[in-house]
C-alpha cells in the first residue's frame, strides 16, 4: 500500500463539518418528535379506532416497512412535486423520515399499550384515581418503560438512516462530505472522519437516552 | 421523450434479479460473519469478546451508506481494483454480519444455563457443546428474527444504487430520467420491493406467533 493519508484538507473544513453535524442532529431530533407524534396517533387509531381506520393504518405500516427508505425518499422528492406539490429537499427529507419512523414506532407503542394488564387499570379505578392519573401513572409510565429500549434504538437507527437524505442533496452531514469530496478528492479520509462523527453521534444519543431513563423511568418493576 | 410502457416496466423488473442476487450474497456472507460474531460475543475469551463487540459497535453505529462509501472509495486506496458489485457485496456482508451477530447472540444466550452446565458435566468440548447442544436449540429461536432481518437486507441493497450498482432503485432512476414520470416509476419500484419483502414479513410474524404460542403452552 503506497497511499499517504492526508487529513489536512478534511480537518481544515471543520466549520462545514460542524454545520453538517448540527444539521443532522436537528433533522433527526425534529423527525423523532414529529414521528413520535404520528406514531402515538396511529397507535391510538390501531388499538381503539374504528375498523376502516385500522385498515388504513395497517396498510400504511406494511407499505412503509416493506419498502426501502431511499425509495420512499425518491417518492416524496420526485413524485409528489409531479402532482403539483412544490417543496425543498429538506422538507421532503424531513417528511420521509417522519413517515418512516411513524410506521416503525406505531408498532412499538402499540405493543407497549397492549402490555398493560386490564387489572392494573381496574385497580387504579378501585383506588379512586382520576382518569388522567390512571393514564399518567398506570398506563403511560409502565408502557413507556416497557418500550423504551426498542423506541430509543429505533431513534438511533433513524439518525443513521438520515444519511440517505444526502441522495437528494438535503443539507446534512453526508452531503457536506459529498461536497467536500468533490472539492478535495480525499474521499477515503473524508468518509472515515464522517463515519467517526456518526459513531460519536450514535454513542452520544444512546448515552443521552440512558440518562433520561435513569432520571425518569428507573423505578422498580411491579413484578 | 419516452413514456412509461411495458419495456420500461420490464427493465425495472429485470433489475430485481440483481437486487435478489445482492441480497443473497449479503445474507450468505452475513450469516457466516454473523455466526462468528455471535460466537465471539458469547465466548469466554476476552479478546474475542472485545473484537466482536467492537465490530458490532462500529457497524451498528455508522450509517450503511457511509460503510458503502468507505468500501467503494477505500478499496482502491488499499490497492484493490473495485467495481460496484464487490463494493456493495462487501459492505452489505459486513453490515449484516454485525446485525445478524447481535440477533444470534441473543438467541444463544436464550438457551437455559442448565443446558450448558449439562454439556460441561458430560465433559463435551467447546465444539461439541456448540454443535450438538447450544446451536441446534438456538437455531429454532433464531429462525423468525432471521427471516425478519432478510427484509432489512433486501431494503438495504437499494443503497447500492447510490454507488452506481444497477438494481431496482437505480433502474427506476434511469427510467425516470428517460420518461420524467416519477409518480408511476417510483410507485412501480416500491411495488416490486413490496412484493419481495411482504411475504417474508408475513412469514416472520407468523413464525413469531407460532413460537410465542409454543412457549405459552
Amino acid at each position: 500500500m503506497n497511499y499517504t493519508f492526508q487529513f489536512g484538507d478534511v480537518f481544515a473544513a471543520w466549520p462545514l463539518l460542524l454545520r453538517g453535524t448540527w444539521n443532522t442532529i436537528e433533522l433527526s431530533l425534529l423527525a423523532m418528535l414529529l414521528g413520535l407524534a404520528v406514531a402515538i396517533v396511529c397507535a391510538w387509531g390501531k388499538t381503539a379506532g374504528p375498523k376502516p381506520l385500522r385498515f388504513v393504518i395497517n396498510a400504511y405500516i406494511e407499505l412503509i416497512r416493506n419498502t426501502p427508505f431511499l425509495v420512499q425518499l425518491f417518492f416524496f422528492f420526485f413524485a409528489l412535486p409531479a402532482l403539483g406539490l412544490r417543496w425543498s429537499a429538506y422538507t421532503a427529507a424531513l417528511t420521509a423520515l417522519v413517515i418512516n419512523l411513524g410506521a416503525y414506532a406505531t408498532e412499538i407503542i402499540r405493543a407497549g399499550i397492549e402490555s398493560i394488564p386490564k387489572g392494573q387499570i381496574e385497580a387504579g379505578l378501585a383506588l379512586n384515581l382520576k382518569r388522567h392519573e390512571i393514564f399518567r401513572f398506570v398506563i403511560l409510565k409502565p408502557a413507556l418503560k416497557a418500550i423504551y429500549p426498542a423506541l430509543t434504538s429505533q431513534f438511533i437507527l433513524l439518525m443513521l438512516s438520515s444519511a440517505v437524505v444526502s441522495a437528494i442533496s438535503a443539507d446534512d452531514l453526508t452531503s457536506v462530505a459529498a461536497n467536500l469530496q468533490s472539492q478535495t478528492f480525499r474521499s477515503f479520509e473524508i468518509y472515515i472522519v464522517v463515519a467517526g462523527i456518526y459513531l460519536l453521534l450514535a454513542l452520544s444519543f444512546s448515552a443521552l437516552f440512558r440518562l433520561i431513563y435513569k432520571a425518569s423511568l428507573n423505578y422498580p418493576d411491579r413484578r | 421523450m419516452r413514456t412509461f410502457g411495458l419495456p420500461e416496466f420490464l427493465f425495472i423488473l429485470e433489475a430485481a434479479k440483481w437486487t435478489v442476487a445482492l441480497s443473497l450474497i449479503a445474507f450468505i456472507g452475513g450469516a457466516i460473519g454473523g455466526l462468528l460474531v455471535a460466537l465471539g460475543r458469547t465466548s469466554e475469551n476476552r479478546l474475542a469478546q472485545f473484537l466482536s463487540s467492537g465490530f458490532i459497535q462500529i457497524f451498528q453505529g455508522t450509517p450503511l451508506l457511509l460503510q458503502l462509501f468507505l468500501v467503494f472509495f477505500g478499496a482502491p486506496v488499499l490497492g484493490f481494483d473495485i467495481n460496484p458489485w464487490i463494493a456493495a457485496g462487501v459492505a452489505l456482508i459486513l453490515n449484516s454480519s454485525a446485525f445478524l451477530g447481535e440477533i444470534w447472540r441473543g438467541c444463544i444466550q436464550a438457551i437455559p444455563a442448565g443446558q450448558v452446565e449439562a454439556a460441561h458435566a458430560l465433559s463435551l468440548s467447546y465444539f461439541s457443546r456448540m454443535r450438538f447442544v447450544i446451536l441446534p436449540q438456538a437455531f429454532k429461536i433464531a429462525l423468525a428474527p432471521t427471516v425478519g432481518y432478510l427484509v432489512q437486507i433486501i431494503k438495504g441493497t437499494s443503497l447500492a444504487a447510490i454507488i452506481g450498482f444497477t438494481e431496482i432503485t437505480r433502474a427506476g432512476q434511469i427510467i425516470n430520467n428517460a420518461t420524467f414520470q416519477p409518480l408511476i416509476v417510483f410507485s412501480v419500484v416500491a411495488a416490486i420491493y413490496f412484493a419481495l419483502c411482504w411475504p417474508l414479513s408475513l412469514m416472520a410474524s407468523r413464525m413469531e406467533r407460532r413460537q410465542a404460542a409454543a412457549l405459552a403452552r
